[in-house]
């Protein structure tokens, strides 16, 4: 991520519970109701470094349809970033983790 | 009583959803959304202060009223919303829903599952902070964001004008508005486009409003590529003098209008033809929505329309179910509404020329575009492919041999210009390069969500 | 009407009908292929891409032997790899019964030449961390390999092309008949070829041909129904498989995981359709995350089948026509044709070159239908 820009900018303000959550080990707060995309992209301007080429991607349709923002979550599963919303404690990863758990 | 379904509660499924309950009638309305509107009526997502009225502009009455509608109806139908329809199997719909698969059985299927952008590959398309052009109205209506501080709206689109005005608006700037097709067809295009005369109005409405705000609006340009370490930091295009243009931008904007999203129509057994205004292969239906015994398709789900189709043709198709069940319906009414429809569409196949799909350019993309972004399938990748001996020259033996559509999309991004790139490689019209053949699920499922299933 | 002449006409141009021409090109035969669609678009390319060794029909194993060391030197034969790699086959069993038929299986694989391992749970928690421990016994196969279907009979049919094999895609066949001491095909759109010895490598639709001149196996149609994940961490190096048929699963090297199972879907060959059930595809997904609980979140992005030519006793038909001289039979691989493809396509080149082969192929022989036909355990077990 560079130096504190984000992608988006937020003309329009959301009320409710502030929300942490962790990308890449590093804290962000979002607020109750955004999704994981806009949140991160107000931050930062990547979600994910793609399976083959390691090139940034930052999602694309913003409806559900292209696919191209599923990102990495500390369960080991992946999420859709555009259509799931941030939960409290939300750890999310740029790139594929190892799905093994530690021996 | 006989159980009718609805896919979609965009204004074609609201529509029909209401035709319906008028009559006594409670059909489910499966969402995938979490809240009913479509993509085009959309609300902004929960505690977002939003000055919805303002966005909306000349469509606030529209968008205020399809939402009231909605909320007249909502105890008297089965809604649900965060649902997929991943499958269809015969009658029975298998569902996805808070991460658990179910069945549905539907005797019959009114398909209303609306539409996505369409988009044609420019060099650097899959830099962060480029978005399409339905997904910079997304970040503003649903998430209240702008993509970017100065953002650059490419393709052909008349909705490129509208999200523009939205984003000057809101404070953001707007580097350019960079149409690929040339006045001269816009102008051509206006006999057929009279047919809504207010469409038409709005458009220009739009357009002077532009220019007033000092927006660089070019029209008939040839995209060179989006620049940028990393992300978004420059446009570089040709315009329509030949003259290569660089702007500024922390975004891009792009979209060459819609197409709809038919995977479910596909599964449920809907027969496909090719389009040649749309150049798009599209469902079949009659006049009315039909498609064949029990299924039904309405909305930008079936054709392009737009918004004002869609609840039309939701509208019409739900007469339809009620007739093909012997229930007598108001032929006045009908008819309208037919009619109304009929219009419509045909304005759209003149926006189709006014705002056209980039054929010739998307055949001269370099080899190391990007073609499929889920893949990293380059158009070099597809070329080299189909000119090898024995070489594949329609899309489905494209997607074998060189995995362009075999990612998690599924085809629904790259498909059209693969479309455009195959055919143009065997020397013939769009349809000769065939339809990529639709499977299940229509969005990647979890392996978790089969736990707990009946052997 | 065009009208040629060939030393050998094939009809069917998936895997057999291109490693059949190749070999009969390279030894200087002018060959003639026809293909009712484009090479390799049924079973041939949609089929798991399994080149196991372990837990054959025993009669098969010199085929399959002789057929995995030309596997082995694709690249030298046809200048791709078509994604092949030596991984190895991992064959598990959940219980005691299961680990006593895996046994078996095992003791014939050794006694016709392959190095099995057998794994005890220990091992199996070392060796593969992210397999179940609901794993009783396993056996592996080192020398077992995959490739990737969708590849390989275009490269084939490219190299055999090379080697001056004619192909004509889209082309059906319409007649078939002996014509003095050699054969005439017809084909839909006008062509003719006189050839002196046939082959009948058709696939599902290759019974029409074999009736034609008085024989006939009871094949049926089924697809094995499949789905492939998102691309995941690779972790996978083995082919897996469980001996009750619920998994056979694989990873490729981008991370995409392949599963095909049993029971297999109905598929229609004359409207060339192999739906696959929602049902299926569900409870292979529970299979799978019970096998390797770590992919439970993996997402499946596509399922799949294709047409396959089965025999109730599970075994193919290959070899020398009974009623006419100079035709030979390769169909019905009951989803096992993948691995033993180049190797049958070398056999019947010897048998057209040189009247015979070396590799043992007696109980294939399509004589064996003219008697009441056996049905397998297999067959009952994997169909439903």
């Amino acid at each position: 991520m560079s130096g504190g820009r984000g992608q988006f900018r937020r003309v329009a303000q959301r009320s409710g519970p502030r929300v942490t959550v962790m990308f890449d080990g590093a804290p962000l707060i979002a607020t109750e109701g955004d999704s994981i995309l806009a949140a991160l992209l107000s931050h930062g301007l990547l979600l994910r470094r793609h399976e083959f080429g390691a090139e940034p991607r930052a999602g694309f349709c913003l409806m559900g349809a292209c696919q191209d923002c599923w990102i990495w979550s500390g369960h080991g599963g992946r999420l859709r970033a555009c259509t799931t919303p941030v939960t409290d404690g939300m750890a999310l990863f740029a790139q594929p983790r190892p799905v093994l758990p530690p021996a | 009583m006989t159980r009718i379904v609805i896919v979609g509660a965009g204004p074609a499924g609201i529509a029909a959803a209401e035709v319906l309950c008028a009559q006594g009638y409670r059909p489910v309305l499966i969402d995938e959304g979490h809240r009913a509107g479509g993509q085009g009526y959309r609300q902004p997502s929960a505690g977002l202060t939003l000055d919805m009225r303002r966005l909306m502009g000349g469509e606030a009455g529209k968008y205020e009223a399809i939402h009231a509608r909605f909320d007249l109806i909502e105890d008297k139908i089965d809604y649900r919303p965060r649902t997929l329809v991943w499958a269809i199997d015969g009658a029975a719909l298998h569902l996805l829903s808070d991460g658990r698969v179910d069945v549905l059985e539907a005797d019959t299927l009114l398909l209303a599952t609306g539409a996505m952008d369409r988009v044609a590959p420019v060099p650097g398309w899959t830099l962060p902070g480029v978005l399409t052009l339905g997904g910079a109205q997304v970040a503003l209506k649903d998430q209240g964001c702008l993509i970017g501080q100065r953002v650059a709206f490419l393709g052909s689109s008349p909705l490129m004008l509208l999200a523009a005005r939205q984003y000057r608006e809101m404070g953001g700037e707007v580097a350019v508005v960079a149409d690929t097709t040339p006045l001269g067809a816009k102008a051509a295009a206006l006999p057929p486009m009279l047919r809504a005369p207010r469409t038409l109005l709005r458009g220009l409405i739009y357009m002077a409003s532009a220019l007033q705000a000092g927006t660089p609006l070019l029209h008939g340009v040839t995209p060179l590529a989006v620049e940028g370490d990393g992300h978004v930091e420059e446009l570089r295009l040709r315009d329509s003098s030949g003259r290569e243009r660089r702007f500024a931008c922390d975004a891009v904007a792009l979209g060459h209008g819609l197409k709809p999203e038919t995977q479910l129509a596909d599964l449920a057994g809907a027969s496909f033809a090719y389009d040649v205004d749309f150049r798009l292969f599209l469902p079949r239906t009659d006049g009315f929505g039909r498609s064949r015994p029990g299924l039904y398709l309405a909305g930008d789900g079936a054709t392009i329309g737009g918004a004002d189709a869609a609840e039309a043709s939701g509208a019409l198709a739900a007469h339809a179910i009620l007739t093909d069940l012997g229930v007598t319906q108001d032929v006045g009414a009908v008819r309208r509404a037919a009619r109304k429809v009929a219009r419509l569409r045909s304005f759209q196949r003149g926006l189709a020329r006014a705002f056209a799909w980039p054929v010739a350019q998307i055949r001269a993309q370099p080899d190391d575009t990007i073609l499929c972004r889920c893949e990293n399938v380059t158009i070099g990748a597809v070329r080299t492919a189909m000119a090898q001996t024995l070489g594949p020259v329609e899309v489905n033996r494209v997607k074998a041999m060189t995995r362009c559509g075999m990612g998690r999309c599924q085809g629904r991004v790259c498909g059209p210009a693969l479309q455009e790139i195959v055919a143009g490689m065997t020397g013939d019209e769009g349809r000769s390069a065939g339809r990529l053949r639709g499977q299940a699920p229509v969005k990647p499922i979890p392996l978790t969500a089969a736990e707990g299933t009946a052997s | 009407m065009t009208v040629a002449t060939a030393d050998v006409g094939i009809i069917g141009g998936g895997l057999i009908g291109a490693w059949t021409a190749l070999f009969l090109a390279r030894r200087g035969q002018s060959v003639v292929v026809f293909e009712k669609g484009v090479v390799g678009a049924q079973s041939s390319g949609t089929n798991f891409g399994n080149l196991r060794l372990q837990g054959r029909f025993p009669a098969q194993y010199p085929l399959s032997m002789r057929s995995q060391a030309l596997w082995e030197d694709l690249n030298a034969l046809i200048g791709e790899d078509c994604e092949f790699a030596m991984t190895g086959h991992l064959y598990m069993a959940f219980d005691a019964e299961e680990a006593a038929r895996l046994e078996g299986y095992a003791d014939v694989s050794e006694r016709n030449g392959l190095v099995i391992e057998r794994l005890a749970p220990a091992d199996l928690r070392r060796c593969f961390p992210w397999l179940s421990d609901k794993v009783a016994a396993a056996t592996y196969s080192p020398r077992d390999a995959t490739a990737n279907p969708r590849l390989v009979t275009p490269a084939v049919a490219r190299a055999a092309r090379q080697a001056g094999a004619v192909f004509h895609e889209n082309t059906r066949v319409s007649a078939v008949a002996r014509q003095g001491e050699s054969f005439v095909v017809r084909t839909v759109d006008g062509r003719e070829l006189s050839c002196g010895s046939l082959v009948n490598c058709a696939g599902a639709w290759a019974v029409e041909i074999a009736e034609c001149f008085g024989e006939t196996a009871p094949v049926f149609t089924a697809g094995p129904p499949q789905f492939v994940t998102e691309p995941m961490p690779f972790m996978i190096v083995p082919s897996l498989q469980t001996i009750d048929g619920s998994v056979i699963a694989r990873q490729t090297e981008r991370g995409n995981v392949i599963l095909a199972g049993y029971p297999r879907t109905a598929a229609d060959a004359v409207a060339n359709r192999a739906p696959v059930p929602p049902v299926k595809t569900l409870a292979a997904m529970r299979a799978l995350a019970r096998l390797v609980p770590a992919l439970a979140d993996a997402h499946v992005i596509r399922v799949w089948s294709g047409i396959e030519g089965y025999v109730p006793d599970m075994i193919p038909v290959i070899g020398p026509s009974q009623t006419q001289a100079g035709l030979f039979h390769a169909f019905g691989f009951c989803g096992h044709g993948f691995q033993i493809g180049p190797g049958v396509g070398l056999c019947l080149s010897e048998m057209i070159l040189d009247g015979a082969t070396a590799t043992p192929l007696e109980p294939f022989s399509i004589g064996r239908f003219r008697a009441a036909t056996t049905v397998s355990e297999k067959f009952r077990k994997e169909f439903d």
